[in-house]
């Protein structure tokens, strides 16, 4: 008997953001600007947000469901200026502010790695325990800190602990290397690991319960994150996926990281998916934790301007991949577009690769394509920087090409680009802006009928790890579910 | 010399100025070194005569038609004007 | 201005013409090219 293949469709999505000022002064560019000069790290203090001005802010809430991405075009810029109050949670996730965070890098903490000042434990625990995705146990592993002096002598220790602060300046715990000598486990690695760790587990937690999934029902578990954990034998031995398995109750899981820059998720996916279509599993996980190197990446940029620090958001995504259940939306396996060794690294090749290539091989026209989800940082980060607006180059490129393949006019370039692209509102989080940003209100709108086909196209700069000159780009389609059944399958 | 792929008029001016005159904004490596060295925008009218039509039609007309080429290659002629390179 | 018989350094931006892109016209144009480099500012 021959059996046919598994439809894989997305079951689900959530994001989570952290909100932490605090923590900016670790991000790899301001971190060696501050080592140089000491004086910034009062500027940069001086422009960080609240935590209220961070969650009104509507590229933010964009991307946690609270409006759809087009709406961004209808607010007046600067959109920091915003007046519009935000609110905690929205329909895809909620956005933490530090004070709890630094609770939750606490609880993910298997080695004891942060020590919390005792007194800032009891607000956290306080501030956590109602947390609809937090269990007492949980809040258990919060342990009852340490005095303020042990935390001093710790930072001025050898190797010195990372000192641990709040927006205001105020101490609140320390960071430790796991090692003298290991530069894998310093200090600064470990945060970046673990910030990730956190940030992906509330992400997970947020889709498990929000989408009423059984944790004890997912086999397999992909983190696709841009981070590098490790020791100084094995510098990205990986598998934060089963860490973070482990931390939202997957007892029947284990995993593996999907290593691709910011590629990585949508790598990521098409393997669960294929996963999924073979049968070896029901339903796979993708997560992508948050990238702390990249706060503050564009500082320089926001101080010249005088205006807020915009990186001061960590970002995190949770996916889900099952069978076909007639209504999610249908990953199309068939129509893959890979950006190939022999493709060439120029704009044409990329997107014929990602764009032309699976469109051709459906017979559809790039109009066909409802929206198209490429790389989408928020233009309010990159502009002051002089780094340009990512996403709307991207939906030029598309035009473009679709104007040399003769299905629009150059004329209609414009008009393309809004109808069929949107405005950037993620947060310069590496792999978590490439594409998935969209996934929640995709799937929603492929839900309701208001979409019929997106597709998500990723790249990766693969040269900046020097191993290779090469870039790389992963694209798939998503397209409306119209069987109605889980029972009917193609013949 | 030097030919740039930079996407927008303001970070041609950057890059230009980096290899001429010296890193005018930031504290760079090459902050205050003059490279002096002649720099021009791989989309500008001058250099795409002289590379082969088939080569800049499969790698730089797609990104022609996107981007500012014009606000671009002025950025750079104005860089070359002012540190005394001439066209 | 004349490409030909020139040493060149291509500086190419990922969101912009990459360095490999620019090394082909360079080379096209009957350069030598000396360093070919590609930034990615997100």
């Amino acid at each position: 008997m021959t059996q046919t293949l598994e439809q894989p469709v997305i079951r689900g999505v959530r994001f989570f953001l952290a909100h932490t000022p605090g923590l900016v002064r670790y991000g790899s560019k301001p971190s060696r600007d501050i080592a140089r000069d000491a004086t910034l790290a009062k500027a940069i203090a001086a422009h960080l947000r609240s935590y209220e001005a961070a969650a009104a802010y509507p590229p933010n809430r964009a991307f946690l469901g609270h409006m759809c991405p087009d709406t961004l075009a209808s607010i007046p810029q600067p959109w920091f200026t915003s007046a519009a109050p935000g609110t905690r949670w929205g329909a895809h996730g909620e956005i933490m502010p530090e004070e709890e965070f630094y609770g939750v890098l606490k609880l993910c903490d298997a080695f004891d790695l942060v020590h919390l000042e005792a007194g800032f434990v009891k607000e956290a625990r306080a501030a956590l325990a109602p947390h609809p995705l937090l269990t007492p146990a949980d809040l258990e592993r919060l342990g009852t800190g340490f005095p303020e002096a042990h935390i001093v002598t710790q930072c001025g220790g050898s190797p010195p602990a990372l000192p641990l602060y709040l927006r205001s300046g105020r101490l609140i715990g320390c960071m430790q290397a796991a090692h003298e000598e290991d530069t894998s486990l310093a200090a600064d690695v470990l945060l970046e690991n673990l910030t990730c760790k956190a940030s992906a587990v509330m992400a997970m937690r947020t889709l498990l319960v929000q989408e009423q999934l059984d944790p004890l029902a997912l086999p397999y578990v992909l983190n696709s994150g841009e981070e590098a954990v490790g020791d100084r034998y094995q510098r990205g031995g990986g598998n934060l996926a089963k860490a973070v398995a482990e931390m939202c109750g997957c007892q029947a899981a284990t995993g593996v990281d999907i290593k691709g820059f910011c590629c990585g998720p949508v790598h990521a996916l098409t393997v669960a998916g294929s996963l999924v279509s073979a049968r070896v599993f029901s339903q796979v996980a993708v997560v992508g934790g948050c990238a702390l190197a990249k706060l503050g990446m564009k500082y320089r940029g926001h101080l010249q301007h005088d205006q807020p620090i915009l990186e001061d958001v960590l970002a995190a995504v949770a996916i889900v991949v099952s069978a076909d259940d007639g209504v999610s939306p249908r990953l199309r396996l068939d129509a893959l577009g890979r950006h190939t060794v022999a493709a060439g690294s120029s704009q044409k090749a990329i997107f014929e690769h990602l764009v032309s290539q699976p469109l051709d091989r459906l017979g559809l026209h790039f109009t066909d394509v409802d929206k198209y989800a490429t790389e989408l940082h928020n233009p309010e980060v990159t502009e002051p920087a002089g780094s340009g607006n990512v996403p709307q180059l991207n939906y030029r490129v598309i035009a473009g090409l679709a104007a040399m393949r003769k299905e629009i006019t150059p004329a209609q370039v414009p008009a393309f680009v809004a109808r069929h692209g949107m405005p950037g509102f993620s947060p310069t989080q590496g792999h978590i802006a490439s594409a998935v940003p969209f996934l929640g209100h995709a799937v929603d709108g492929l839900r309701d009928g208001s979409l019929q086909r997106v597709m998500l196209l990723a790249k990766g700069s693969l040269f900046l790890g020097r191993m290779t000159q090469m870039a790389d780009g992963m694209s798939f389609l998503l397209e409306r579910n119209a069987s109605g059944s889980s029972e009917e399958k193609q013949q | 010399m030097v030919l740039l792929g930079t996407p927008n008029a303001e970070s041609s001016r950057l890059y230009a100025m980096t290899v001429t005159e010296g890193d005018p904004s930031w504290a760079g490596a090459l902050a205050g070194v003059a490279l002096g060295l002649p720099v021009y925008h791989v989309m500008e009218e001058t250099v795409k005569t002289q590379v082969a039509p088939e080569v800049y039609e499969e790698h730089i007309a797609l990104m022609e038609m996107v981007l500012e080429a014009g606000d671009i290659a002025q950025a750079v002629q104005e860089v070359r004007a002012q540190t005394g390179q001439g066209d | 201005m004349k490409i030909q018989g020139k040493k060149v350094i291509a500086l190419g931006e990922r969101d912009g013409v990459q360095g490999s892109a620019i090394a082909a016209c360079a080379q096209s144009a009957g350069a030598e090219v000396v360093l070919e480099t590609t930034y990615c500012f997100v």
